[in-house]
């Protein structure tokens, strides 16, 4: 470990295994997901609707923001003292019966899980949801040994069955509508009814079909967790389908992955977050199905019980004492909804299967700045996520503290002046005589020529790196100088 | 060196770089950790929030449950029943009872309906909390039927979140399920759709003692 700008460097979540990192940079896949105009209809539809439950369910609380406030100092408490709630997370599992493994990264996550899949005997696993498994590729991992791994989420199905990518925290589906869900079913369920209409209710039941005997015949599940109390060493997942109650109830072994981040400290924490996250996630009072299990209970649900605690890059970022406070995420997606630049290019165009404001301050800081450099600028710095965040991130000070952190990280690294600082530099030399700032203007005016509607959509290089994701408004027909020479006469 | 001391050490490292002020000195949240609704208003509220998410509610008196269940059962037709270890309320001759002793996921299917009790229940939330108990059973018993049938008794009623989360501190280290409506489903385009792996229906007594 050494040290940059005071921080320590940590290890962060290694390259070419899971899904955290871009293939192109933010701009060029944003242009291109806003050219499919069914995905921006799909998005804008889901989010219009989500917000509008949220707002509603938010307003019945008189205690909201103190439950917000509550919640920030949970975790700000938690991540203070971190490795002292793992350990008693760790003992209160192991004193139930439970297994504790500890994951430098994902590969060495990977690696366990398949262990304990094949300790099991089992070439077949059922899935609940889970990001953090996103993350690691856990799926193509046990694939690549051969074992398969069945997604019984709804929307984890429909991803899975049409060898797509996840777009949404929370409905990893919500770039597909309700017909491209029929063919999705009809092409790939095998045993589907081919009558099978695009109605919500029709499709839920060709799912429950589908998946009811792999349920029933499951000898392993594998889940993430939601909330861990250290004090208890109770593992917490919400749900809403009943296959989280199927995975984590029927099959003789189970295995948790979890990023260390979820650990909260005391069981009356959880009843903070059990009135944070249904009512921020799904807009509803509660969700559904909540289950909690510790260790080992004798005679009901699993036998075998593992948890695997996750870094792959998160003491990365706890080690920025600013940028640690991504890691209060309890993943509800809100931030996501309320964002105007996500509800235009949905989740894909962020690459890391974190999408949205928080994916843009998480990954970066999980695979390192440079490996997700143009996340940070993913933002209009609205600031509607942080007013929406149950657990108050201030997420435009993130993204702004990481761009600084990515710009001092350049510049330290490249002998060669970034455009950036040319730019500025030119700029500066312009600006600080008014003989060459005048014929500059001059200069600029040329720009109402190739303006149309008041907007220049491409300028000429070297300045086309700004105009690449925004338009630059024309310049007026004359400057405040000239105004002022002809209202005032030739200056004071 | 073992993944856990690398792990543990990298935290302990990361937070020798202090955030600025001490997370201890956030201010305390006045949340409610109290109700204000006992009585009929709290059974009121239950069942209105029950309602809401789309599970059946049927009202009963301690001298009345009897009947009550068997006229849910009967609107059911249901045939079959899987019993918790110690229901302790009566069920009508028309059914065939089996107490649950361990069976499997395959003979749980084969049963029109689960009859079991609760342990607490969240008025603001619609929410019942079962913890494993005698009078409920293994969390596979009301999973796999498609029917539940579930008795909730007024003193097992609390308003908050909070409120359940304290009753429920002796059960913490239970298999707990917190169950609000059927089973649903918001994945496609976000419409709410009932019934997906879960029970598709859930029907509550709410029992006045």
């Amino acid at each position: 470990m050494n040290t940059f700008l005071g921080l320590p460097v940590m290890p962060t979540a290694p390259a070419g295994v899971g899904h955290l990192r871009q293939n192109e940079p933010f701009p060029d896949a944003a242009r291109r997901a806003l050219a499919n105009t069914q995905l921006r209809r799909n998005l804008g539809k889901a989010t219009a609707h989500i917000r509008a439950k949220r707002e509603a369910v938010v307003a019945e609380l008189p205690d909201w923001e103190e439950l917000r406030t509550a919640g920030q100092a949970i975790k700000a408490r938690t991540i203070a003292s971190l490795d002292k709630y793992l350990v008693q997370l760790e003992a209160a599992v192991q004193a139930r019966g439970g297994t504790v493994h500890w994951a430098r990264d994902a590969t060495e996550a990977n690696a366990i899980v398949t262990r304990l899949v094949r300790d099991a005997g089992a070439t077949e696993v059922v899935k609940v949801k889970s990001l953090t498994t996103d993350e690691i590729g856990l799926n193509e991992a046990l694939a690549a040994v051969g074992i398969a791994a069945y997604e019984t989420d709804l929307a984890e199905l429909i991803v899975q069955l049409g060898r797509d990518r996840p777009s949404h925290i929370l409905v990893p589906a919500i770039h597909r509508n309700r017909a491209e869900i029929r063919d999705i079913f009809l092409q790939e369920m095998g045993d589907v009814d081919p009558g099978l209409t695009d109605d919500p209710a029709a499709l839920a039941e060709a799912a429950r079909r589908h998946l009811r005997r792999k349920f029933l015949s499951a000898t392993v599940g594998i889940s993430g967790a939601n909330f861990a109390i250290a004090e208890t060493g109770t593992l917490c997942v919400v749900e809403s389908e009943g296959n989280g109650r199927m995975c984590l109830t029927l099959p003789q072994t189970l295995i948790t992955v979890m990023g260390i981040e979820k650990v909260i400290p005391t069981w009356a924490d959880l009843g903070v977050f059990l009135q944070l996250l249904p009512r921020s996630s799904t807009g509803e009072r509660m969700n559904p199905y909540t289950s909690m299990w510790t260790g080992v209970t004798p005679g009901d649900g699993p036998q075998t019980v593992h948890l695997v605690l996750l870094d792959n890059g998160r003491t990365a970022a706890l080690a920025d004492p600013v940028g640690r406070d991504a890691l209060h995420c309890i993943r509800c997606s809100a931030c996501l909804n309320v964002c105007p630049v996500y509800e235009r290019t949905g989740g894909h165009a962020y690459g890391s299967v974190y999408p949205g404001p928080i994916g843009a301050v998480l990954s970066p800081q999980l695979t390192g700045i440079e490996d997700n450099a143009s996340l940070p600028y993913a933002s209009s710095l609205c600031g509607a996520c942080y007013e929406a965040c149950p657990v108050k991130i201030d997420i435009p000070s993130l993204l702004v503290h990481l761009r600084a952190r990515h710009v001092e990280e350049r510049r330290r690294t490249h002998r060669l002046p970034s455009a950036e600082a040319v730019t500025m530099a030119a700029a500066s030399w312009v600006m600080a005589n008014p003989g060459r700032f005048a014929a500059a203007q001059a200069g600029g005016r040329a720009g109402r020529l190739i303006g149309r509607r008041g907007a220049i959509s491409a300028l000429p290089p070297p300045l086309a790196a700004w105009t690449r994701a925004r338009d630059a408004p024309v310049p007026p027909a004359q400057t405040f100088r000239q105004w002022w020479a002809r209202e005032k006469g030739n200056g004071p | 060196m073992s993944a856990r001391a690398e792990v543990l050490g990298r935290i302990r490292m990361g937070l020798l770089n202090a955030s600025d002020g001490d997370p201890a000195d956030l201010p305390a949240a006045e949340y409610r950790r109290q109700g204000d609704l006992t009585g009929a208003a709290l059974l009121d509220l239950l069942a209105s929030r029950l309602t809401d998410y789309r599970a059946h509610v049927r009202r009963a008196t301690p001298s009345t449950l009897a009947d009550e269940v068997s006229a849910a059962l009967t609107r059911r037709g249901a045939r079959t029943v899987v019993a918790p270890p110690d229901l302790s309320v009566p069920l009508p001759a028309f059914v065939a009872v089996t107490v649950d002793d361990g069976l499997s996921p395959g003979e749980l299917d084969d049963f029109d309906c689960v009859v079991t009790k609760a342990a607490v229940a969240i008025a603001e939330t619609g929410t019942i909390v079962l913890d494993g108990g005698p009078d409920q059973g293994r969390r596979a018993i009301s999973l796999v039927p498609d029917y539940h049938l579930c008795i909730v008794t007024s003193g097992q009623i609390v308003h908050l979140v909070p409120e359940a989360i304290e009753r429920l501190t002796g059960s913490a280290g239970q298999p707990l399920t917190w169950i609000s409506g059927p089973s649903a489903t918001s994945d496609i385009e976000l419409e709410r759709v009932e019934g997906v792996h879960g029970p598709r229906t859930l029907e509550v007594i709410l029992v006045a003692e």
